[in-house]
């Protein structure tokens, strides 16, 4: 199984505060930390399983700056073999078709049999890129998937649905999956695979590599065009338990005990 | 022109809530723009979910053919190709659900038509459409505008609003499938119903949820202690149970359970509105998470924005104390 795996570095704003840029539709990432995103690492895992259970290749695809290289490297450590990224401010990144192109530029003209994305990004959240690329490379897909199972020219995809149900599909390769998280263990990646993952090969690619002119995948070709960023207002009719910590906990028992919430 | 389409979604016999929710959508955005909306229905046997769409819109366009039995994204793509070229829609809209997010990016890749994913609001404006999505996990919104011609594509978040009462008599028209013959290349197999574990957490009384924010599987203790003072069940986010602090079929969301408890406790969660929709009916939110913009304040009843470590053991210790 050849088997490309695409991931994308995020910024953790679970707990950081997000605010907008002077341009209005950006917004200011100079504190925050990045990663891979959750279900990439979920999807680099599986392509490792894939390939140690039926042998063959992971080649990873980031479109990215230069900062994602450690976290493309750590893909690397854990079993990919090697890696490009795409690296070019003229495509509009923001619009998951244009990704989509981006992305099946560098796949396209190589041979394979699956690639494997993640089922959403945690920054941009479209669910929506992997499904676009199965498009562009003109073949099948399966989306929100749980179990992969590698049968001869073939996957059984298990989707994941509303309320945990599972719909089993048949689908025939090469294919593209998105792959949701629980679907695995992600490991760590050990430390020889480490040092080896720094010899591995990782291109940069812009876009005349990939054969794709800024009127294709830059933002003047995009069909959407993002009017404004703004942080909305939170409308909450909480009642906010105020004091330190302990007595917060203290107010909150007595509330739950005395005001007959139990 | 301005007419507003919607693809009914239904899986295992039932209509699913997303389709009148759209058509309730629909229905406000094609008064504005001056045009009708109809909604779409692929499927086997399925009369009485055209009977009950007709109530929401003015038409409802089917194909019922042994074809369309089970969802298979590829099958609809070919038939919604057909209907868009010959309807010309101002705006199709599709669920964003499993469903949806597994069909309508290849479409839009196939047609080049606009498309914007997760549309949770529509407005218009100077006669023109503008989505609304978020970005970083509900922390910001942005609008959006469509470049080039009509038709438009969206995929509308679940459950954003509440469906209206059914109040149109739609004329219902079954036209012939566009596709003929089977497709090869995607097969669907089979459903398989979600784990059933020990404890049926959409019949718990009080129920304490975790997330990420907990960390680690040995902080899962000091949770149990605090659900032992007030007899609950145990739950949490997909992070929480996909990280493996709990079995499976105790994750709360759209991909698990919808909980409806007296007492829903959230600790450590962040709020996504994928786990938000599972725990709308319950009556009273308790919410302890450190960041005063987690969305999950927007739902909660009572917010405590502190380091769970330092609220949850003195909390179990004064539940403790005063339950005796
Ligand atoms: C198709 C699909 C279906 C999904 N279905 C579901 C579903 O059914 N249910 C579900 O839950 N999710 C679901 N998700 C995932 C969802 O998008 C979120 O990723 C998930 O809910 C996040 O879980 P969390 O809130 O535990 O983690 P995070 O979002 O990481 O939040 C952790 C929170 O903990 C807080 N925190 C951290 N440390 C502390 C501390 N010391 N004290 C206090 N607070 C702290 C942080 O401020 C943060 O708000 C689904 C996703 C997809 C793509
Ligand atoms: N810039 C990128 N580089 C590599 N992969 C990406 C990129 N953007 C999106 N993806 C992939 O597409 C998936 C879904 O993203 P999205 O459609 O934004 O929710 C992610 O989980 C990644 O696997």
């Amino acid at each position: 199984m050849k088997t490309f795996v695409c991931i994308k570095r995020v910024p953790d704003t679970s707990e950081a505060e997000v605010k907008v840029d002077a341009t209005g539709k950006d917004v200011d990432s100079s504190k925050f930390s990045f990663d891979i995103n959750d279900a990439d690492n979920y999807a680099v895992e599986e392509a490792v399983l894939i390939k140690e259970a039926k042998g063959g290749t992971v080649q990873v695809i980031c479109m990215g700056p230069a900062d994602a290289d450690v976290m493309i490297r750590m893909a690397l450590a854990k079993g990919g073999d090697s890696a490009m990224r795409i690296d070019d401010p003229r495509i509009n990144a923001r619009d998951p078709l244009q990704s989509a192109k981006a992305l099946a530029a560098a796949i396209k003209g190589q041979e394979f049999d699956l690639v494997l994305t993640g089922c959403m990004s945690n920054d941009d959240g479209n669910m929506s890129t992997g499904v676009a690329l199965a498009e562009e490379l003109g073949i099948p897909h399966a989306a929100m998937v749980k179990k992969v199972e590698v049968e001869d020219g073939k996957i059984k995809a298990h989707r994941e649905l509303e309320g945990g149900v599972i719909e089993v599909v048949e689908v025939t390769l090469p294919a593209v999956v998105t792959i949701q998280t629980g679907i695995n263990e992600p490991r760590y990646a050990p430390i020889r695979g480490i040092r080896q993952a720094q010899k591995k090969e990782l291109k940069v690619l812009k876009i005349e590599d990939l054969n794709l002119s800024e009127e294709e995948v830059g933002a003047a070709g995009s069909l959407i065009e993002m009017k404004e960023f703004y942080i909305p207002e939170v409308v909450s009719t909480a009642e906010i338990i105020e004091g330190e910590p302990e007595e917060k906990a203290e107010i909150m028992a007595t509330k739950l005990v005395k005001g007959g919430l139990l | 022109m301005g007419d507003v389409f919607v693809l009914a979604e239904h899986r295992q016999g039932a209509l699913r809530e997303v389709s009148q929710e759209m058509l309730t959508k629909a229905s406000a955005l094609a008064a504005e723009l001056g045009g009708s909306t109809v909604a779409v229905l692929l499927g086997s046997g399925v009369d009485s979910f055209a009977e009950t769409l007709a109530g929401y819109s003015d038409k409802v366009l089917y194909v019922d053919d042994p074809l369309f039995a089970d969802y298979n994204s590829e099958k609809y793509q070919k038939v919604l190709v057909e209907l868009i070229n010959q309807y010309k829609p101002e705006l199709f809209m599709i669920g964003h659900t499993t469903q949806g997010v597994d069909l309508a990016p290849a479409l839009a890749v196939e047609m080049k038509m606009p498309f914007i994913a997760d549309v949770f609001d529509v407005q218009v404006a100077d006669g023109k459409l503008q989505p609304i999505r978020q970005y970083y996990q509900g922390k910001v919104n942005a609008n959006f505008a469509f470049k080039g011609e009509a038709p438009y594509l969206i995929t509308f978040r679940e459950a954003s609003l509440e469906a209206a009462e059914p109040s149109k008599e739609g004329q219902i028209e079954k036209i012939d499938s566009p596709l003929k013959e089977d497709i090869e290349y995607r097969r669907f197999v089979e459903y398989l119903e979600a784990e059933v574990g020990d404890v049926d957490i959409t019949q718990s009384e009080i129920l304490i949820a975790v997330g990420r924010g907990v960390k680690e599987d040995k902080n899962m203790a000091m949770i149990e202690e605090l659900a032992a003072a007030i007899n609950a069940d145990l739950c949490g986010s997909r992070a929480a149970t996909d990280a493996g602090w709990l079995p499976h079929d105790r994750q709360v969301g759209t991909s698990g359970k919808t909980v409806k408890p007296k007492l829903y406790i959230a600790i450590g969660i962040s709020g996504a509105f994928q786990h938000i929709a599972g725990i709308k009916g319950s009556k009273t939110i308790v919410a302890i998470n450190r960041d005063p913009d987690a969305p999950i304040f927007t739902v909660a009843d009572f917010a405590i924005v502190d380091d769970l470590f330092k609220v949850v053991p003195k909390m179990a210790e004064k539940l403790k104390e005063l339950r005796g």
